[in-house]
């Protein structure tokens, strides 16, 4: 088996602890471990490297699921990917997470991959993901040791791609991150936290440790759906996320979301839907509008293959995923009927 | 247990549990970490190597490069066109140095400082451009610029057997290269023993070969050198030849006194290679109207990479086994393989035959379409009869060919699936035949193929001794099967060795499907031999009683007991040409494929649905490993058609050397497969058994692309059936049925 290169670890117990251990590390040598699923072949492959790493694993806060005010969900950062695709209130309430977290790599890595760690999942690309020989044969690129884009040879911005499953349905669910460091707590929207530069596409500080998703409860008449384009039926990063929740009151649209992923480093949501969507039943016109509407949107690049095949799918999957809507049932849904 | 039983595999349990040792397992004391520094150039000459840095290092113990190893090898013995270490680099990864260290982490940083002066040159990656005459020399040892061989032969009147049909179909299809992907990558450990000498353990399917090339390179004599084969985590081929690796830790444990052990990373396994050849290849087919074939001709291109491997069989290969099952009046095939600044390739599982099988079964399907022929009846309708010689004069000896066709069939209920599914859905089928291992060895000698020692003593136990490999597709199940059924023992009594050049005759090896038909044979001589003996001793019924009575009158009467047996090839089965022994086989076994696909039309995706297998394997020793043999072959097979693909940059970069971006089939792009044993009996085969190991594979990709084809009119040409590939052929979509 290849080994990892040398590490120091720790297994701190408490948030305090961590954020601690966060603030003393010297940026760039310090990583946090939760699942290790992506991190541990990555310094193996050398894609990344780390001189410290400090293990979630012990932390009990962060693997717990929590109610919180006005029906709302924490779930903690180092929660399963396998455990909260398979919550009953999140499959209840927020089917397209957990569908998005039941789509994710294979079983075995679900088991140890966590949310937070999807959220903060690394940009990717096909000339990024590489070995470091692999990358030193090509000169390096914008994100890493090189001053060249391989995907947009003009290019002078990293356009890896945010290749994870979850933030998509969460920024469509508009749920919240709560972020902590030694200067204390923060949240931010899911949308918010996503920063267009692929060579670092979130804006979680290098002492910030993120605690908790905070998903709020769907409003009634909440219907939601994830899909998401692969080469193969599992495994495979996606090359294509779509999310959708769709707002229905008497039969009409009242609020429309649809947020396309795996483009560029943020999930991009799609504008303009209102226009097309809302005051109309969700007819096969209306998916119709709202997949052409995608496809003048989402450009899909070269940093993950098959430009052209990805835009040609965009319109189909984002029709597919308005067909197959699942209804996400509030709490009090029953009552208000 | 004896012959037929369906008895699994014991050492599947090993594997599936964890207690299997492999290579990488293996662990000595003082052992040493080797690591190969690689290329990052698709061509470049190395004009200067700096080790100072390296050896500096504490824990670091040598440093070697071109210098130290400057003998040329490889395979096939009128090819020996590398060097463990490059002095010229050839493709990116290719290695001109290698370092030992006390530990695998210290031999990487080791080899990062390990500073190479690169002069850089010219590249080509593309075998068209490699033929032109200004290309830049890939390999200076090839003969004749960057043609590692050209065979062209010609059978019948193909002009007028063309001109006399009344239909003839031209296409033209490329085949992209793939890789094995074996679980398992390369591991080598050395140990230098001053008195005893080298013994090498490795990941080989060829601990024969291996040993002679490290006896010839390393300059030792063959006395002194040792070959231990571990079990392998899988082969297909990728482990059957001597590698560069090889040498290297050899070289290491010779000048450093210490066992050395070099494990080969994921990504190393990619630019090591050896896989399935790129190919472009044009076929032009001819039939009368009442569909019998008329003439084939057959021209490929193949891309070889940057070393001559096996490229030699596989030149002929390309053209030669297309010949059956189905029976031609006229051939002619014109094949070249050139250099380019790639991966060697080499033998993958159906080695230089899957490419022009794909080829020629689509191109039947075209000529069933055109003729308005069930694809299924044309195939029926021009079957070679066992006792036949195909055009190139290969003696077929038995076929069932005509039995796999019925059962594929029936099973897949084609008669009323095939043209009448909605739009969308499609079935396919396919037919190949192929070696039960080749006819010659690879180097010219008259000793046999396999040979067997047994052992038996008064315990009861028998111990086999056999050179072959056992890279988990059965060896050892196989052989204790044989002995079983002869001496009427246990199965528990009976212990195979293999593995080791110290401990067991001579085998060729584990490629070409050679081992049931050549260790099988030799096992069942040695065997028979033993038990004529102890009948003469212990009365003629004497299986009547336990076999250990037997034994230890036997041993008391005559002494120690064991028997030999080996096996060579018949040598009156080839065609009379130069050129003419290769392909040729003692057997052939034949397969047939149906899939059923539904093709996404939107997104282009193709999902296979289910696959019908029928492989002649004249007699199935073990079943369960024989349909092992056909999912294992159909899976693979399946990868191709629709994943898999050896691509690179235009610098010469493999796209993306590691499983996740390589994009073999997982369980759920994995379609049900039937496999279905179809058994005539060979005379040459022991107890009438034929391959089954290759053959399987060869139609499942031709099968897919007839399916598509059903499924929503399109032919696709190029591998793999990318959705993007298939979307782009739907687009304009042509006129189907709706």
């Amino acid at each position: 088996m290849q080994p990892l290169p040398p590490l120091a670890w720790s297994a701190p117990t408490t948030i305090d602890e961590v954020v601690a251990a966060l603030a003393e590390g010297v940026p760039g040598e310090v990583r946090l471990h939760a699942g290790g699923t992506d991190l541990v072949p990555n310094l193996k492959r050398g894609v990344t490297s780390a001189r410290r790493l400090i293990g979630l694993g012990r932390v009990a806060e962060l693997q717990e699921l929590v109610d919180g005010p006005a029906d709302a969900l924490g779930v903690g950062a180092a929660v399963t990917l396998d455990d909260l695709g398979r919550d009953p209130r999140v499959v209840a309430r927020w089917p397209a997470v957990a569908e998005a977290a039941r789509q994710v790599a294979s079983p075995q890595l679900r088991r140890m991959a966590t949310l937070g760690g999807n959220l903060c999942l690394d940009t990717r690309c096909r000339f990024y993901d590489q070995s470091a020989f692999w990358r030193g044969a090509l000169g390096g690129c914008l994100k890493a040791d090189g001053d060249a884009c391989h995907v947009v040879p003009t290019g002078r911005k990293c356009v890896a791609a945010c290749c994870a499953d979850t933030p998509a349905p969460l920024i469509a669910a508009g749920a919240e991150l709560e972020l902590a460091s030694v200067r204390g707590p923060r949240r931010v929207h899911v949308a918010d936290f996503f920063a267009g530069d692929g060579a670092r596409n979130h804006t979680l500080a290098p002492d910030e440790l993120l605690v908790r998703v905070w998903l709020p409860a769907p409003a009634p008449g909440t219907r939601a759906g994830y899909q998401r384009l692969r080469r193969r039926g599992a495994i495979d990063f996606p090359l294509l996320t779509v999310a959708a929740t769709v707002v229905v009151e008497r039969d009409v649209v009242r609020a429309v979301t649809v947020v396309v992923g795996a483009l560029g480093a943020v999930p991009r949501r799609l504008r303009g839907l209102d226009a097309l969507a809302v005051g109309r039943p969700l007819d096969a016109a209306v998916r119709a509008a709202i997949a052409a509407a995608a496809t003048r949107q989402c450009h899909p690049l070269d940093n993950l293959g098959d430009a052209a095949w990805r835009q040609a799918v965009v319109a189909p999957l984002v029709r597919r995923t308005l067909e197959a809507l699942e209804p996400a049932t509030a709490p009090d849904a029953a009552s208000l009927r | 247990m004896t012959i037929g039983d369906r008895t699994p595999n014991p050492r599947a349990y090993d594997a599936v549990t964890g207690r299997t040792r492999f290579a990488d397992d293996l662990t000595f004391p003082g052992m040493l970490h080797a690591r190969l520094v690689r290329s990052p150039h698709a061509h470049a000459r190395v004009v200067a190597i700096d080790a100072a840095a390296a050896l500096a290092l504490p824990g670091v113990h040598a440093v070697i490069t071109a210098a130290d190893l400057p003998t040329p090898f490889g395979v096939i013995p009128w090819t020996q066109d590398e060097h463990a270490l490059a002095a010229k680099a050839r493709f990116v990864g290719d290695p001109v140095a290698c370092v030992a260290a006390v530990d695998e982490q210290t031999a990487i940083r080791a080899a990062a400082l390990v500073d190479v002066t690169w002069e850089v040159l010219p590249h080509v990656l593309e075998p068209a451009a490699a033929l032109a005459p200004e290309a830049p020399r890939v390999n200076e040892l090839a003969k004749h610029g960057n043609v590692t061989k050209s065979v062209q032969l010609a059978f019948g009147d193909l002009d007028a057997a063309l001109a006399g049909s009344d239909a003839v179909v031209a296409a033209s299809y490329d085949f992209a290269g793939s890789t094995h992907a074996a679980l398992e990558p390369h591991c080598a450990i050395g140990q230098w023993d001053p008195a005893g000498g080298l013994t090498v353990v490795s990941t080989t399917q060829v601990p024969h070969y291996l040993h002679r090339e490290l006896a010839r390179v390393l300059e030792l004599a063959e006395d002194r050198v040792r070959v231990i084969q571990p079990p392998l985590g899988g082969g297909f081929g990728g482990k059957s030849e001597p590698f560069g690796h090889e040498l290297c830790v050899g070289k290491l444990a010779m000048m450093t006194g210490r066992p050395v052990k070099l494990r080969l990373t994921r990504e190393e396994v990619f630019y090591t290679h050896r896989g399935r050849h790129p190919m472009h290849l044009d076929v032009r087919l001819g039939a009368t109207r009442d569909g019998r074939l008329t003439g084939c001709d057959l021209r490929v291109l193949i891309d070889g990479g940057a070393y001559a491997s096996f490229g030699l069989v596989t030149t002929y290969y390309a053209g030669q086994l297309v010949t059956a099952p189905l029976r031609l009046s006229a051939f002619r095939l014109d094949t070249t393989r050139a250099y380019t600044n790639k991966p060697p390739c080499g033998p993958k599982r159906g080695h230089g035959s899957v490419q022009p099988r794909f080829a020629f079964e689509v191109t039947v399907d075209r000529l069933a379409e055109a003729l308005d022929l069930d694809p299924i009846e044309l195939r029926r309708r021009n079957c070679l009869e066992a006792g036949e010689r195909t055009i190139n004069e290969f003696l077929v000896r038995s076929t069932g060919f005509r039995d796999c066709l019925d059962r594929v069939e029936r099973a897949s209920d084609w008669k009323r699936k095939h043209r009448q599914l909605p739009f969308g859905r499609g079935v396919g089928v396919a037919g190949s035949f192929y070696i039960s291992g080749t006819n010659y060895p690879i180097y010219p000698n008259e000793m046999p193929q396999s040979a067997v020692q047994l052992k038996v003593d008064r315990s009861g136990k028998v111990t086999v001794f056999s050179g072959a490999c056992e890279m988990g597709q059965g060896v050892e199940a196989m052989l204790t099967a044989i002995v079983c059924e002869e001496l009427g023992v246990a199965p528990g009594a009976v212990r195979v060795v293999t593995g080791d050049t110290d401990l067991t005759p001579v085998d060729l090896g584990g490629y070409s499907s050679r081992t049931t038909m050549m260790a099988g044979n030799a096992c069942l001589r040695a065997a028979r031999d033993l038990a004529a003996r102890v009948a003469e001793v212990a009365g003629a019924d004497w299986r009547t009683r336990p076999p250990v009575e037997a034994f230890r009158v036997a041993e008391a009467r005559l002494g120690a007991l064991g028997a030999v047996g080996s096996y060579d090839t018949p040598k009156d089965v080839h065609g009379a040409y130069r050129g003419g022994t290769i392909g040729a086989s003692p057997a052939y076994s034949f397969t047939a494929h149906v899939a059923e696909v539904t093709v996404d039309v939107e997104t282009g995706q193709v999902r296979v649905d289910r696959l019908w297998v029928a492989h002649d394997c004249g007699r199935a020793l073990r079943p369960q490993i024989v349909e092992g043999q056909i999912e294992g072959s159909a899976y693979m097979g399946l990868g191709e058609a629709l994943f898999e693909e050896q691509a690179f940059h235009p610098s010469g970069l493999h796209r993306g050397p590691s499983l996740l971006d390589y994009g073999l089939p997982t369980t759920l792009d994995t379609p049900d497969i039937v496999a279905m044993i179809v058994e005539g009996g060979d005379p040459e085969g022991p107890y009438g058994a034929k391959e089954a190991g290759e053959g399987p594979l060869h139609p499942s990709i031709p099968a897919i692309a007839n399916a598509i084809h059903d499924a929503v009119g399109i032919r696709l040409d190029a591998l793999p059936f990318s959705p993007a590939r298939v979307l782009a052929a739907l687009t304009p979509r042509p006129t189907g049925r709706s």
